[in-house]
């Protein structure tokens, strides 16, 4: 296929093969930056929790009218709860992963050290936490019901010993031997580690925690204050009854307290879905402009494929009557098509980074991986090869007597 | 002759019938990812109180040091929030035109009927000027006095929900309402008041979070203990054990706001928050030089990224997806209007001047883009729709539709297919009329 009398056609069109290369140049640009963002929300919401959430429901409690000794209301409760049919297990926290709020802190390797060496989520945990959780240990033991103790609200935790997750075990110890070794919450005693877990994510979803992630660390108390979340397992296929019975019951052993209407009540698989909502909302809304740009692009290289195709019956005639075959002049159009689109795609490069540069200084984005722009040409190529097929198809009908014809 | 360009558009229109279906889906459907995406955007970005946001000042002192700030937080990293010994301070010394510092409650409220379920219910400890400095609406009664706040009055205002709840929508002022297990008295009612963005405490709350709906004297709450139910920053232990030991400590979690009506009011509370903070470090408190700042309400809205940057980027991105629609219709106009260059030809050659081939075909984008704009009102309210179910339920409800968006997307749906006609209007006015005559 000669290309320079493709070149010499399109000299005669340029505000249309400028149009066609800008568009595919734009369209280009969008959809790297927009598949980028997708795979991004994607990795984001897709992140493991670490803890068996289809068997998990968290209760929100508030205990009202009393004042002081919660201690034995959260023994109660727990009872109370791990007797309900269907629940396989309990305990109380201040927090669970994806819940969105809960306490973070520093950790030093020495006392009173000057900036902390990791950050950490700090979940209140007893012997029933990881049973309950399904969280692995890697190393080390759990704690014992003897270790639990009680600690009131708005006091400094000094935990004689943690379990941490491998994530934060490695952060303070490099090299794999954080067991038995010491690790400073609070700034002037030690807490021996006793246990590594494998994964137990921090309860923040958003650029908060984005650093530390899935650094989180157990310690040995039950947090004696007026509100505490109750974490239960639930046997397999019983979440729904247990939803319904597990506060009835809490309600029938005693009336004085509060669990929210709305969120008081909620099984994991929800807690993730109102975590991630954003994450999917936007992923969802990127694929929707995607798709949409990719069918626009592909309908406007049809519409002035065909106008130049009827605008150009008469010389294909004479080509024809001059001894072209169909399958020349369709792979003129191809041709001409992918000498656009290639123009299209060169500048669209330039555009796809420059608007990734633009959007990280303006939006916290992070910087387009080059495959996204080589796979967005490639597949742009493809999208204007595969839309100027039809209208190249219906030149290559042109009868050669057309070029007889007068317009 | 405006009516016989339409008649001459509409049979243009119709003839290439293909062209102009895909001309008016790619205005509407630019138009309505723009749109719907902007009605987003626009709820979350939103002024919450336009008459009033450039006098309403959040100040910010460092507190914690340069070394807290290794970690390379957002923006300047100084804490959002006050610890309750400068939020005191600051109160003491009074210097704004009106002042106010609050942190959120979740107290309990107990029915007097024992049937009922207790419930908590969300609200603010804030001080008296508090209901002044934001013009909140009174159905009944009104604010209490700053003699409440200095004798830390039991006293209480309520929203007009709990008011229905608790009272059946009755005039409550005067009497009583059980929180924590304390008596208050009930001084006002609100009338229906939900700001959105909460934009009085963006460091404590939720922006777009459940609307308050009690509120207590500051230094009432503290007396009671009442629990912050925002969050607590502390940059070291605590120095004592329970609620004294926080009033005492350097833990932030107290929220402030000021009211400066005039440039100069608001430089010199800048150069009073600089001296405050250089009094501490005189005083051995801070052992690093002053670090404050005085941001105004919108710029303490984008401080605390209100908007969260998805929004931003999707914004650009379907503005973005507009323009590509806009180069796609230039493309097209241009194919359609120069098929017919006979016709212009013919046109010219009997006398018409350049004008009026320049606002017949004005006419005919015009259309189509009327047409776009009708399809893009259509697939906006799809489009928001849609949306509803994909954002997060507090977001979405307050995405609306309302006629002032109606006639934006119509008006944006026209201008844009006008702006993209210019240069297929240009080249079909510059067609040379002997050269198509002598074709034919």
């Amino acid at each position: 296929m000669q290309i320079s009398p493709i070149l010499s056609a399109l000299r005669h069109h340029k505000a249309g093969t400028a149009l066609i290369a800008m568009q595919i140049a734009l369209t280009l640009a969008i959809v790297c930056n927009t598949l980028f963002i997708i795979q991004q929300r994607v990795a984001h919401l897709s992140r493991p929790s670490g803890i068996d959430e289809a068997h998990l429901l968290r209760i929100q409690n508030q205990w009202v009218g009393q004042h002081g000794d919660y201690a034995p209301l959260l023994a109660a409760d727990l009872a109370t709860l791990r007797h309900v049919p269907g629940v396989v297990d309990a305990y109380a926290t201040n927090s669970v992963p994806l819940s969105g709020g809960g306490w973070s802190t520093g950790l030093g390797l020495k006392p009173s050290q000057n900036g902390p060496t990791a950050m950490t989520a700090i979940y209140f945990a007893d012997d029933h936490t990881l049973p309950t959780l399904g969280v692995k240990l890697v190393a080390g033991r759990n704690f014992r019901a003897d270790e639990i103790s009680d600690m009131p609200a708005l006091s400094k935790p000094t935990p004689p010993f943690v379990i941490i997750t491998r994530a934060l075990a490695s952060k303070l110890y490099p090299h794999g031997d954080a067991l038995g070794k010491s690790v400073y919450v609070a700034p002037d005693k030690p807490s021996t580690i006793i246990g590594v877990v494998r994964r137990l994510q921090a309860p923040w979803t958003g650029n908060f925690a984005a650093s530390f992630s899935d650094n989180s660390t157990l310690v040995p108390f039950r947090l004696i204050t007026n509100g505490t979340n109750f974490v239960l397992r639930v046997r397999t296929g019983q979440m729904g009854n247990v939803m319904r019975t597990a506060p009835k019951a809490l309600y029938a052993a005693n009336r004085m307290r509060v669990i929210p209407d709305d969120d008081g009540v909620m099984p994991f698989s929800a807690i993730r879905a109102k975590a991630y909502a954003s994450d999917r909302g936007m992923a969802i809304l990127m694929a929707v402009i995607c798709v949409m740009l990719l069918a626009i692009t592909a309908a406007g290289i049809v519409g002035l494929t065909s106008f130049w195709v009827g605008q150009r019956r008469k010389q294909i005639g004479v080509r024809r009557a001059l001894g072209a075959t169909r399958g020349d002049i369709l792979s003129y159009f191809l041709t001409e098509n992918l000498l656009i689109g290639m123009g299209g795609v060169l500048l669209g490069i330039a555009l796809a980074i420059g608007l990734n540069l633009w959007m990280v200084t303006r939006f916290e984005m992070q910087h387009l991986s080059l495959w996204y722009v080589l796979a967005g040409a490639v597949a742009l190529l493809l999208l204007g090869q595969g839309a100027v097929f039809a209208p190249a198809l219906r030149a290559s009908r042109v009868p050669p007597v057309e070029a007889t014809r007068s317009v | 002759m405006f009516g016989y360009y339409l008649e001459l558009a509409f049979r243009s229109l119709r003839r290439s019938l293909g062209l102009t279906v895909l001309m008016v889906l790619a205005i509407g459907f630019g138009v309505a990812a723009s749109m719907s995406t902007y009605a987003v955007f626009r709820a979350m970005s939103g002024d919450p109180i336009p008459w009033k946001s450039s006098k309403l000042f959040f100040p910010q002192i460092d507190v914690w040091g340069p070394a807290s700030r290794q970690g390379g937080q957002r923006g300047d990293g100084l804490p959002a929030d006050m610890t309750y010994i400068d939020a005191m301070a600051l109160m003491r010394q009074h210097r704004a035109a009106q002042q106010t510092a609050m942190y959120p409650i979740l107290p309990t409220v107990y029915p007097d009927d024992p049937a009922e379920k207790s419930r908590a219910v969300p609200g603010h400890a804030v001080y008296a000027a508090f209901f002044a400095m934001l013009d909140v609406p009174f159905r009944y009664g009104s604010g209490w006095s700053s003699a409440d706040d200095g004798h830390r009055a039991r006293v209480a205002v309520i929203d007009s929900q709990l008011n229905q709840r608790l009272f059946g929508g009755a005039n409550s002022v005067g009497k009583a309402i059980r929180l924590d297990g304390h008596s208050y008295r009930i001084t006002g009612v609100l009338a229906d008041w939900h700001p959105q963005p909460q934009f009085y405490d963006l460091a404590n709350s939720n922006a777009f979070g459940p609307a308050d709906q009690v509120f207590v004297p500051f230094a009432t709450a503290v007396d009671q203990q009442l629990p912050t139910n925002g969050g607590m920053g502390c940059g070291q232990a605590l120095p004592g054990p329970g609620f004294a030991g926080v009033l005492s400590s350097s833990c932030v979690w107290v929220a402030y706001m000021v009211e400066l009506d005039d440039a100069a009011q608001v430089a010199s509370y800048r150069s009073y928050l600089n001296g405050y903070a250089r009094e501490q470090q005189q005083a051995g408190r801070f052992s690093w030089p002053p670090n404050t700042q005085l941001r105004d309400l919108s710029r303490w809205m984008d401080q605390m990224g209100v908007v969260p940057p998805e929004s931003k980027v999707s914004l650009v991105v379907s503005f973005c997806l507009l323009l590509v629609c806009m180069v796609n219709a230039v493309g097209l106009l241009l194919a359609k209007f120069l098929r017919r260059s006979n016709e212009i030809g013919v046109r010219r050659a009997l006398g018409a001047s350049r004008a009026a081939i320049a606002s017949q075909f004005a006419v005919e984008a015009g259309v189509v883009g009327l047409a776009g704009g009708v399809l893009g009102l259509l697939l906006t309210w799809l489009g928001v729709a849609w949306m509803h179910g994909v954002l997060p339920r507090q977001i979405a409800v307050l995405t609306r539709i309302d006629p002032s968006l109606l006639w934006q997307t119509l008006l944006l749906a026209i201008a844009a297919t006008l702006l993209a006609g210019l240069y297929p209007i240009l080249r079909a006015t510059h067609v040379r009329p002997a050269m198509q005559l002598k074709i034919d």
